[in-house]
Parts: structure tokens; sequence; C-alpha cells
């Protein structure tokens, strides 16, 4: 006669929908998917090159498309998922270093963390500036 | 002679995913109610429920310390270890109690472990000497900074939160998972260990680091702050290393 | 265990996350933004003449096409990895899609830069 203990049959929950179920997880799905913006942007950028290879009338067009309430409300939304990118990338960074011992203490993630943003924040200026310097 | 003062006592809803597979096809939820007190676990509630109302409940506990890495089960949705919830933070109630995420039900509470122990002997799991050493020799001295390479990734015990937390090792149950990294690079960081050719294989595979994703829940639920995310993604770095040198030199570049 | 190839579409994804992380939120509001309302930068910025010297110049041509690339191949990478998290299988279809889409944005850029000339 078997035992309930003879009976093994292993039940195995499904994923789907794995990521609805912890706010942790619907955070991690909205930094992945600021790659979306980052492949639209690439998308953009590219076409310029190519309008640009084309000519002027070409480039102006482009110019053009560029200036339209859509690209505008498009832009928009991509630079607010590049700054989602920007804080996430900046907050995983720790975790992908080794540790790191300073005069005996270990570099904090914190430190890490802010230091890239710094980066950020420094290279968007500077990027500006040449900008403005240029257009001048 | 003055009435004797009645107190009500105290109670709390649990209610636990029950699974027996030889009395039904999937899992069914059970409600009970156990009585509350301030410094109650999770675990004494389920303790209470198995003595006192339904013996059939089955559950893995031992040590009642988070030290023994036994009681791993789902609380109000997270990875946790029984022993170290407490019921006064889940007031008012009901909580929900399931089996470990991510792992076969065996029983109500108990989850199939046969994957993770494979996976734990599959990294050598020990020191492998650089050189033969006597006993002569005496014992290695290792500087704090070198124990602090080590430290928090020797804390682990093996609870399996960590898995229950990975969407990556829920997607895909060959993945060698966080706490099983966090032990193989527990060895390679060690000053003493000089095996770490012999675990590049398992670092390097698809099921190796590869299948990470950078999630980070798993360092979330450490109920031992071993910090897997940072064993693993640091050695994402290692196993690139070893893809690209192995050409460059027979040794992948490795000192 | 088979040694997996992630590690050279990891690194590709790597660097254009870092170059986004630094660099992304500024160059989407420059060209965006700025550029297309003429303020804070002036609207003839990128006029022809200005882009035509800019991707002539060897060092303008080189920055253009690293980032248009690296974008690309961080996209592509992470979101092939998304369509896996969200139970669909990733198999040979999947990674042509990602990163073939990826390799074709380089060839497209590296192509109409180069036409461009020195």
């Amino acid at each position: 006669m078997s035992k309930p203990a003879d009976v093994r049959r292993p039940y195995v929950r499904p994923m789907a929908g794995w990521w609805r179920r912890d706010p942790f997880f619907m955070r991690y799905m909205l930094r992945e998917a600021t790659a979306v913006a980052v492949a639209v942007y690439a998308v953009v950028l590219a076409l310029g090159i190519v309008r640009l290879a084309q000519g002027e009338a070409a480039w102006n067009g482009w110019l053009d498309a560029l200036r339209s309430p859509w690209s505008l409300l498009l832009h928009a939304v991509l630079l607010v998922a590049m700054v989602i990118h920007a804080k996430s990338w900046f907050d995983i960074m720790p975790k992908t270093m080794p540790m790191i011992l300073i005069g005996g203490r270990r570099l904090a993630a914190q430190t890490i963390t802010r230091t890239g943003w710094a980066a950020s924040v420094v290279a968007s200026i500077v990027l500006f500036a040449l900008a403005w310097w240029w257009g001048a | 002679m003055p009435e004797p003062v009645t107190t009500a006592v105290k109670t709390i809803r649990i209610e636990v995913l029950r699974y027996r597979p030889e009395q039904e096809d999937a899992p069914v939820w059970q409600g009970y109610t156990v009585p509350f007190t301030d410094d109650m676990s999770v675990l004494q509630a389920l303790q209470h429920i198995k003595d006192e109302l339904d013996g059939s409940l089955s559950f893995r506990w031992s040590c009642r310390m988070a030290i023994c890495g036994s009681c791993g089960m789902m609380i109000d949705g997270k990875p946790a270890l029984s022993c170290q919830t407490f019921l006064r933070d889940l007031l008012p109630g009901p909580v929900r109690i399931e089996a470990l995420a991510n792992f076969p039900i065996e029983r109500d509470l108990i989850v199939s472990v046969d994957g993770f122990v494979g996976k734990l002997e599959s990294i050598k799991p020990y020191l492998i000497p650089k050189q033969p050493r006597t006993l002569a020799q005496g014992e290695y001295l290792q500087t704090p900074a070198q124990l602090e390479q080590i430290e928090q990734y020797s804390s682990c015990i093996n609870c399996m939160l960590c898995y229950a937390a990975c969407p990556q090792f829920g997607l895909d149950p060959g993945f060698t998972g966080p706490g099983v990294l966090a032990l193989l690079h527990r060895y390679n960081a060690d000053s003493r260990d000089g095996g770490r050719d012999q675990r590049m294989a398992v670092l390097n595979a698809e099921e190796g680091v590869w299948s990470c994703t950078a999630v980070g829940y798993c360092s979330e639920v450490c109920p031992k702050h071993v910090d897997p995310a940072n064993a693993v993604n640091q050695n994402k770095v290692n196993s690139a290393k070893d893809y690209f040198l192995r050409f460059v030199s027979p040794r992948g570049g490795r000192p | 265990m088979k040694r997996s190839n992630a590690p050279i579409f990891w690194l590709l994804f790597g660097a254009g996350g870092m170059l986004s992380a630094l660099f992304g939120t500024v160059l989407v509001f420059i060209t965006g933004i700025a550029v297309p309302l003429g303020w804070p930068l002036p609207a003839d910025l990128l006029s022809y003449p200005n882009m035509l010297a800019l991707a002539q110049h060897w060092f303008g041509k080189g920055m253009l096409f690293v980032i248009v690339a690296l974008f690309a191949w961080h996209a592509a990478h992470r979101i092939f990895h998304s369509l896996h998290d969200l139970g669909l299988r990733t198999g040979a279809l999947a990674k042509l899609a990602c990163y073939g889409g990826a390799l074709l944005i380089s060839v497209v850029s590296a192509v109409g830069l180069l036409s461009l000339g020195f």
C-alpha cells in the first residue's frame, strides 16, 4: 500500500505575469524599457545621417520634421526615458564592480552612484557648452 | 466578590497555500485563526497550526534563529525566513504564506531542492591550494583586507531566498543562480585558493553569469547581506576577460 | 558546460549604456528640443553647413558613428533580454531581429558618414 509520502508530484507554478507581482520587478521592467527609447533615438540619428548624406534639401526636411509637435512630444518622452536610464544605470553600477578598498575602508556603493551622476552632469554641461560655443 | 476581568485573546488570520499530491492536482488556499502575541514569528504561527489546529501542515524549519536556512518561504508575496519574520509587522493580516517561489512544490511549504544541491556541488565549493602544502608549513596567513574580500560571500546559509527572488532562475531553472555563484566567487576571491581555472567553465556558460540581467532583487532579500548580485555581476567582467584574453594568452590574462 | 558568446554583446551593451547614461539626456535635449525650438540654443546650430563640417571632420564623423552604433547595440541587447523576460521564446529569429537591427543601424550610419567624405 502506498503511503502519502510515496506519491511525489512536484507542482510547478506558472511564471506568466511574474513582473506584476512586486513593485521591485515593475521598476526593473521600467528600467529595461528605457532601451526602447535609446533604440528610437538611435534610429532618429541614423535617419538624420542618411538625410545629411542626401544633400541640403533632404537635411532641411529632416530639421523641419524635428520641429513638428509630434517630434517635440516624442523627444520629451525620450528625454524622460534617458533620465530614468541614467538613474537606474548609476544605481546598478556598484553591483558590477569589485570591492575597492581605499585606506583600508570599502568604497561605498552610494559613492560610486553619486560619482556616476556627477560625471553625467559634467558631461552634459560640457557638451551643452561646446554646442553653445559652436553655434555662437 | 468582584467579577474577574476577561480579556479577549488577540488573533490573526493565516492563509497557507496547501498542496497534497496524493489528494489534489493543484495547490489550494486554507485559512487558520492563530492567537497573536507581539513576539511571535511566522514560524511560531505555523508551529501553532501544526501542534493545535492541523497536524497535516508540512514545512521545514530547524534553528529558529536565521542561521540554518531551512525555513524560507513566501510571506505576503516576498521571500523571507519564517523564523525571522514577525506577525506584528504583518498586522492586521491575513498573512498569506506560500512555498518558496520558482521552485516545484513537493508538499505544502516544502520545495524541491535537488537542483540547488547539484549546483552547489558543481562549483567545487572548497579551497583548492595553489601549491601542495604540508602541515609543517603551518597555517595560511591572511590580512584583514584579504578577509574583507571574501567575508560577506562566506555568510551564505543556503536558504535559497535569492532563488525565489530571481526571475531569471524562475524562467530558466538551469541558471546556476545567485547563491551558488556568490559561493563560487567566495572561493575564487580567497587569497588561499588556486582553483579559479577549474571554476571558469561554470562562470562562462550561458547558465553561468550570462543568464543574469542585474535585477538585483536577490541582494534585497538576502537575510545575511551576502550581496549575490554583486558577486555575479563583477564576474561578468572576469568572464569577458577570459573570453577575449584566451586568444592572447593561454591563461586568459589571469596572473 | 558550453562557453557563451554573450561577452561580445555585453561589452557593447555596457559601452552603449555608459555613453547614453552620460550623454543621452543632453543629446536628446539639444537635437530634439533646444534646436527645434530655437531656445536655448540657436535654431541654425544644426544647419547644413555646420553639420556637413562636423560630419566631414574625422573626429566628428567618428563621434557620430560611435554614438549611433553604441546606442543601437545597447538597446538591441537589452530589448532581446526583455523579450525573454516577457516570456517570449528568444531563439535565432529574436537574435536576428535585435542584433541584426543594431547591425543595420551601424552599417547605414557608417555608409552615410563615409559617403560625405573628409
